[in-house]
C-alpha cells in the first residue's frame, strides 16, 4: 500500500508550516523526514496521519484519501508514534501497550487471542519483557520511548509513522530501535521516522525526504539524495561523508556554511 | 485481590450502608421490625427508602462522574464543578425559588432547565474544538458566571424566607426527599450514567494524549459530546433533588486510584461504588448526629472529607519523597 502525499499544504495559525509537498512512500522501506527545526517535519508526519486539517492537497493510502477513512479503520491502517512522550496516568507498562490494540478491539471486549499475540510481538520487538508491571512514571525516559513504540506496534499498522523516535535513546537503543524499525519495513509494513539529526537518518533510512521551511527540499534513495551539498543547503553544515563498514553513508558535521 | 473480588467487595459495603441508612436515624428501625405490621415498617418504606434511593444514585454519578471527568482532563483535581453544570443547576433551582415557581415539579424542572442551558453553552463553547483545554475554560467561564446571577438572584429576593431557603437549599441535603422527588430524577440519572460508563475505553487511550488518540481511532469530538450530555444530565438531576454536594467526584476516584490501578476506565465502575458507599455513610451519620436539626450533607462531607483528604495527600507525598 503506497502512502501517496499530493501537493498537502498544512497551515498552522496563518503560516505554511507545510508547503505544496509530494512524494509516494513504498512500503518495505524506511523514510525519514529530514530537516533543521521548524521545517514542518512534525506538521507533515501529523497531516500524513490525518491528525491536521490539510489548507490544500491530500494523502492517499493506496488510492484513498486518509483524512475520509472511517477513525477505526485508518488507526489500523497507520500508527502514529508522537514526538511527545506523556503518559498521563501512572498505569504499568503492559496497559500502555494493550492500549495499541484499541483499533482492533470491539466495544467492551477483553482482550483477546490476537490481541495477546500482536502485544507479545511488540513486546519481544521492544525488548520490553522486564518492564512490563512496572509503573511508566518509574522508568527512565528510553525505556518509556520503548514502551511507546511498543504501543504503536501493539496495533501492527500498515504504516507505522513515528515522530522522533530515538530522540530520547542512548546509542545502544537508538541502534536496537533503528534495527526493529528496519526489520518491520523488511517485513513489508511502511516506516517513517522524523529526525533532526544527519546521521540517523543516514544510518536508518532508505529513502530520505529532506523538508526546508516547509517545502520539499529532496526526496529518493540516501545516497542520491543525503549530498554534501543538499546537507550545506539544507541545516547550514559543511558534512564530510565517510561510509559505514555496510557501505551506508556517514555524514560527519565539520563545521558551519561560512556566510558568503 | 482480583479486580472482581473487589468490585464484590465494593458491592457489599454498599449494600451493608444501604441497608443501615434504612435502620439508622431518630428512631432506629431493627431488621426484626422490617416487612411487618410494625408501624415503624412504614418510616423505612416512606420515608428512608426513598432517602436511601436518592444518596444511593447520587453518590454513583457524583463518583462517576468524577471518575470521567479526571479521566477526560486528565487532572485529578478535576471534579463535576469544573464543568459548571452544578452551579448552573443550582442558579435554575435558586431562580424557582426566589420568583415562587412554585413546589418541587418547579425548582426539578427550573435545575434542569439550568443544566440543558449549561451542557448547551459548553457544547457551543467547545464546538469544534476538541481540546480539553477549552473544555475546561468553558466551565469555569460557566461556573463563575452562574455563580454570580445566584448571588444577584439571593440579592434581589423579595423576602428573607426564599432567602433562608435558598441558602438552605445550597448547601446541599437528602433530608426530606421522599418517592416525588426521587422518581423523576432517576431516569435521568441512568441516562447520564450509561453516556459516561461507554467512555472508558477513550478516556484510556488519552492517557497517551489527544494526538496519540485520535490516531488510535478514537473520535474526540464524540467522546465530547458524552461527556457533556452525561455530565449534564448526572449532575444536573441530582443537583436538581439534593442540591449541590461537593467533594465526592473529587475524593473518590483518588481514593480508589492506589486500589483498581490508574487506568480510566478501571475506576469508573469502583468510583460508582464508592461514591454511592460515602454518601450513603455520610447521611447515615447525618441523620444519628446529635442535636435539634439534621447537619446538612454538603456541610458534613466537607466537614469529614477535607481533613480526610489532606492526610491522605500528606501521606502520599511522604511515601513519593522516601
Amino acid at each position: 500500500m503506497d502512502l501517496t502525499i499530493e501537493g498537502v499544504h498544512v497551515a498552522l495559525s496563518g503560516r505554511r508550516a507545510v508547503d505544496a509537498v509530494s512524494a509516494v512512500l513504498r512500503p518495505g522501506r524506511v523514510t525519514a523526514i529530514l530537516g533543521p527545526n521548524g521545517a514542518g517535519k512534525s506538521s507533515l508526519v501529523k497531516a500524513m496521519a490525518a491528525l491536521v486539517p490539510l489548507a490544500a492537497g491530500a494523502v492517499r493510502l493506496d488510492g484513498r484519501d486518509v483524512a475520509a477513512l472511517a477513525p477505526r479503520e485508518r488507526a489500523r491502517a497507520i500508527g502514529y508514534l508522537p514526538q511527545d512522550a506523556a503518559v498521563h496516568w501512572n498505569v504499568p507498562a503492559h496497559e500502555v501497550i494493550a492500549l495499541g490494540r484499541a483499533p482492533h478491539r470491539a466495544p467492551f471486549a477483553a482482550l483477546g487471542g490476537e490481541d495477546h499475540r500482536a502485544i507479545a510481538a511488540a513486546i519481544h520487538a521492544t525488548e520490553t519483557a522486564n518492564l512490563l508491571d512496572r509503573p511508566v512514571g518509574e522508568l527512565s525516559g528510553g525505556e518509556r520511548a520503548r514502551v511507546l513504540l511498543a504501543r504503536v506496534l501493539a496495533g501492527d499498522p500498515a504504516w507505522l509513522l513515528a515522530d522522533e523516535p530515538l530522540a530520547s535513546l542512548d546509542p545502544a537503543h537508538q541502534i536496537d530501535v533503528l534495527d526493529r524499525l528496519r526489520a518491520r519495513a523488511m517485513a513489508g509494513s511502511g516506516v517513517v521516522i522524523v529526525v533532526h539529526d544527519i546521521a540517523q537518518a543516514a544510518r536508518a533510512a532508505d529513502d530520505v525526504l529532506l523538508l526546508a521551511e516547509g517545502r520539499l527540499a529532496g526526496f529518493g534513495p540516501v545516497d542520491e539524495v543525503l549530498t554534501e551539498t543538499a546537507v550545506a543547503r539544507l541545516f547550514g553544515v559543511e558534512v564530510t561523508i565517510a561510509r559505514g563498514a555496510d557501505g551506508r553513508p556517514l555524514p560527519v558535521p565539520t563545521g558551519r556554511v561560512r556566510a558568503r | 485481590m482480583s479486580r472482581t473480588g473487589k468490585l464484590i467487595a465494593m458491592a457489599a459495603l454498599v449494600t451493608l450502608l444501604f441497608g443501615l441508612s434504612l435502620a439508622a436515624g431518630k428512631v432506629w428501625v431493627p431488621v426484626s421490625a422490617w416487612f411487618s405490621a410494625d408501624p415503624r415498617w412504614w418510616i423505612v418504606i416512606e420515608l428512608r427508602l426513598p432517602r436511601a434511593v436518592l444518596g444511593l444514585a447520587i453518590g454513583a454519578v457524583l463518583g462517576l462522574s468524577g471518575a470521567v471527568l479526571q479521566g477526560y482532563l486528565r487532572n485529578p483535581l478535576a471534579d463535576p464543578a469544573v464543568v459548571g453544570v452544578s452551579s448552573s443547576a443550582a442558579l435554575g433551582a435558586v431562580a424557582a425559588i426566589v420568583f415562587g415557581i412554585a413546589g418541587g415539579a418547579g425548582q426539578f424542572g427550573c435545575a434542569m432547565l439550568g443544566a440543558g442551558g449549561a451542557m448547551a453553552l459548553l457544547a457551543a463553547l467547545t464546538w469544534r474544538s476538541e481540546s480539553a483545554v477549552a473544555f475546561i475554560l468553558a466551565g469555569t467561564v460557566l461556573a463563575s458566571l452562574s455563580g454570580a446571577v445566584t448571588a444577584f438572584l439571593i440579592s434581589i429576593a423579595p423576602d428573607p424566607y426564599a432567602v433562608a431557603e435558598v441558602i438552605d437549599w445550597l448547601m446541599g441535603a437528602l433530608t426530606d426527599r421522599g418517592w416525588a422527588d426521587v422518581l423523576p430524577a432517576l431516569p435521568l440519572l441512568a441516562a447520564g450514567s450509561a453516556m459516561l460508563l461507554v467512555t472508558g475505553r477513550a478516556l484510556d487511550a488519552l492517557t497517551l494524549g489527544e494526538a496519540a488518540a485520535r490516531s488510535m481511532g478514537i473520535r474526540l469530538g464524540r467522546l465530547q459530546a458524552l461527556v457533556v450530555a452525561g455530565t449534564g444530565l448526572t449532575i444536573g438531576a441530582s443537583v436538581a433533588v439534593t442540591g449541590v454536594v461537593g467533594f465526592v467526584g473529587l475524593v473518590v476516584p483518588h481514593l480508589l486510584r492506589p486500589v483498581f490501578g490508574h487506568r480510566p476506565s478501571a475506576l469508573l465502575l469502583p468510583s460508582a461504588l464508592g461514591g454511592a458507599a460515602l454518601v450513603l455513610g455520610a447521611d447515615s451519620l447525618c441523620r444519628l448526629a446529635p442535636g435539634p436539626s439534621e447537619i446538612r450533607l454538603g456541610v458534613a462531607m466537607a466537614l469529614i472529607g477535607a481533613p480526610f483528604f489532606l492526610a491522605l495527600l500528606l501521606r502520599q507525598r511522604r511515601a513519593a519523597w522516601i
